[in-house]
């Protein structure tokens, strides 16, 4: 019985090779945590492999496949097994839960590279790991929310405490504070990452709390369409949402992975494909303000003002002094803070008008 | 003129058993003309769907993973349904079983040896039970409605287990995401042939429980208490049943599966606990328990076809190319022929002309629920 197993899973492993040698074209498959039509997360890295596709020469040189709505379970194995065996050059699984998944599958297909989104684990010199620094135009528009906002206060509907997205409330609050020393965030967590309808309540709740600018880190645009119901503004999340609030959306933080999909599958192409941790932000293009509508000059030319700075590395927006939530000093004058620090963050800086979730 | 369902005298015990297989080629039918107007070709598509999936050794291995914990919850679940006890939250007995089955790592570390791993299962198998009680009791003591406590719960069970992973149990070395320290190798439900793929022990559980509750139900004086009560409560209490030891009874058997399904699939195909361990199966073994016609062994062949539903759901997107709401779109015409099938079975059309005189009788779903 055992003899018939072993020798069935090397005939399995033979198809699957000469499927592999067969082709003169890579295929890049892509592993998607919701629908590809969310118009945020899932959407943007679809369009970034869409981008990747046609810069690399269309259909003729890559293949792409993907997987949507494939959850964070015991299913995403079996999903990232099915593309290894399928032929498929690199993987790139985009969300964090499937990173012991990813790096199991690495393990038996040392041959087929894999990248995987916003994870830390790189277990075999096959699997590489990529984020982008989200946290830069949260910043900016901090900055600008201080600026529009009448009540002095915003609402942010955040999705899950994990570091990225305390990141990213720490950003908005620096930068509001830039502005206006005692502006007020509202935090919601909405724990989705995709759910228009919670995502709505929240947004609601939060303007009913008094929020005149509402923020996102949840990836539909319900946010954005009840803000302009509600005749507020908004900022959008990973793509360019301003169909969904034409007067209403003030900028959106753009995830643009096509610059990144390029140049790692043109690397397996060429052969020069290395592991490696990527966190790039705007100075690599990997992170790119939507145009800034709804909002007079000064405020533009601000908002402008600081995109180029951190663009240029002339300024970190988690730069000191910075103290955090309790008080106590994080940051003192002129310090930066340690990109190692930041992958873990778990505390809120002064002035952000919540309990983070522990 | 309406339509009117009238209760059939007898039942044809022909149609009984072959109705889930006309439900099944009924949905082939159906997914045929989907994916003809998805502009797919028809044969294509319902191969990768039903077919591709099972010419492989390591897809087979995964079809094991999945429907192990789909069987092993639906086997529970009929017995609950069986005995007319409706237990919609065997999604969160499935979580409380997973959590309390981990537990024992977590907080026995040191305790690195083989007992380990049965002490998790039982553990986990308790602990589903114990959650179910929580809507038996309710039913049994105040007459509550089981179908909204134990969904209610449900939702209780998910957010206990997101806060446990967020908070204290989550891994220090994980950077502040939300999981679980990795169970070891003691801890782990070990693979049944890890030469060709990962199906583990989980699959067997299912197979066993299957078997051990198709006994019970078909051959123990206990198997004809539940069925006397599900169907006719008040006969129950003239033969000297009690119908509060029943309900209580298959919520217990009903929450231990689910429970040890929990733990299984954490400890197995997982591998440590974290936000999201399951992708509903809590709620798909309901359509699997009516597909098999509440039958155990029924309940094996419908775990694998609803898994299949899943694996060729994915065949399909890659090769096919149509989307995955086509899987979820195939589950839910393969229930809807399941339950009209069913339903034509025990009851008949009769087209009413003219409007009667009195109220009709209605169409009564007491009734329609009762025959189990």
């Amino acid at each position: 019985m055992k003899k018939l197993l072993m020798a069935m899973a090397a005939s399995a492993a033979l198809l699957t090779a000469g499927g592999a040698f067969a082709q003169d074209k890579t295929k890049a498959c892509f592993i998607y945590v919701g629908p590809i039509g969310d118009f945020g997360w899932s959407y943007q890295h679809h369009q970034g492999a869409l981008e990747m596709q046609e810069a690399l020469g269309g259909e003729e040189k890559v293949e792409i496949a993907y997987l949507e709505s494939v959850p964070e379970g015991a299913d995403a194995e079996r999903a990232i097994e099915r593309f290894a065996r399928s032929g498929c050059n690199i993987i790139f699984t985009t969300s964090f839960g499937y990173m012991d998944a990813t790096n199991k599958v690495a393990a038996k297909f040392p041959d087929v590279k894999f990248e995987h989104a916003t994870g830390f684990k790189r277990e075999h010199p096959n699997v590489a790991t990529y984020n982008s620094k989200f946290h830069e135009g949260r910043y900016v528009q901090g900055v600008i929310a201080a600026k529009m906002s009448e009540a002095g206060v915003a609402g942010y509907i955040a999705s899950f405490p994990i570091p990225e997205v305390v990141m990213g409330i720490n950003a908005f609050m620096l930068g509001a504070q830039s502005v206006d020393p005692d502006f007020e965030v509202k935090v919601v967590w909405a724990n989705t990452w995709f759910d228009p309808g919670k995502e709505a309540d929240a947004a609601k709740a939060l303007i009913d709390q008094g929020a005149d600018i509402i923020t996102q880190h949840t990836d539909s645009t319900a946010p954005m369409q009840v803000a302009a119901e509600r005749g507020i503004k908004a900022f959008g999340q990973a793509s360019d949402m301003i169909k969904f609030g034409p007067e209403t959306q003030l900028t959106s933080i753009i995830d643009d992975w096509g610059p990144y999909y390029t140049e790692r599958v043109k690397a397996v192409m060429d052969g020069t494909w290395e592991q490696h941790d990527v966190w790039a932000g705007m100075a690599e293009g990997h992170v790119v303000m939507a145009p800034y509508t709804n909002m007079p000059d000064d405020v533009k030319a601000l908002a402008e003002e600081t995109e180029a700075k951190i663009k240029s590395g002339e300024f970190d927006p988690f730069t000191g002094p910075v103290k955090k939530q309790d008080g106590s000093e994080w940051l003192a004058e002129g310090e930066v803070a340690e990109e190692s620090e930041l992958l873990g963050l778990n505390f809120y800086v002064e002035g952000v008008d919540d309990e983070l979730p522990q | 003129m309406r339509l009117e369902l009238v209760k059939r005298p007898q039942q044809s015990k022909l149609y009984s058993a072959l109705s889930p297989f006309i439900a099944f080629g009924l949905t082939l039918v159906a997914g045929a003309f989907l994916f003809a107007m998805l502009g797919k070709n028809p044969a294509l598509g319902l191969y990768t769907y039903f077919v591709e999936p099972l010419t492989e050794l390591w897809s087979l291995h995964e079809l094991a993973v999945k429907a192990a914990p789909l069987i092993l919850i639906a086997v529970g679940l009929s017995v609950c349904f069986v005995s007319n006890n409706w237990n919609i939250g065997a999604e969160g007995q499935f979580t409380i079983g997973a959590i309390t089955g981990a537990a024992l790592p977590l907080y026995f570390p040191d305790a690195q040896t083989i007992a380990l791993l049965p002490a998790m299962l039982v553990c986990g198998a308790l602990g589903g039970a114990v959650y179910a009680a929580i809507p038996a009791l309710l039913k049994a003591r105040f007459n509550t409605n089981e179908i909204l406590t134990s969904l209610m719960l449900v939702y209780v069970a998910q957010l206990f287990l997101d806060w446990l992973v967020r908070g204290p149990w989550r891994d220090p070395a994980a950077m502040s995401f939300p999981q679980a320290p990795a169970f070891s190798s003691w801890a782990t439900l070990p693979e049944l042939f890890p030469m060709s793929g990962r199906a583990n022990w989980g699959i067997v559980f299912a197979l066993v429980a299957a078997l051990v509750v198709w006994f019970m139900l078909s051959r123990t004086l206990k198997g004809f208490e539940i069925r006397v009560i599900g169907q006719s409560p008040r006969a129950g209490r003239f033969g000297g049943f009690s119908t509060a030891r029943t309900i209580v009874f298959a919520f217990l058997v009903s929450g231990a599966l689910a429970g040890l399904a929990g733990i299984a699939e954490v400890s197995g195909a997982i591998g440590r606990l974290q936000p999201q361990i399951s992708p509903g199966y809590g709620f798909a073994a309901i359509i699997v328990a009516f597909l098999g016609r509440l039958n155990p062994l029924g309940i094996v062949a419908a775990g694998f076809v609803l898994a299949l539903s899943y694996l060729g759901g994915e065949a399909a997107q890659i090769a096919v190319g149509v989307t995955d709401k086509t899987v979820r779109a195939f589950q839910g015409i393969l229930l809807f022929f399941v339950l009209a099938c069913d339903t034509l079975i025990h009851y008949q059309i009769r087209i009413v002309r003219r409007a009667p005189l009195s109220e009709p009788a209605s169409l009564s779903t007491e009734t329609a629920h009762g025959h189990g």
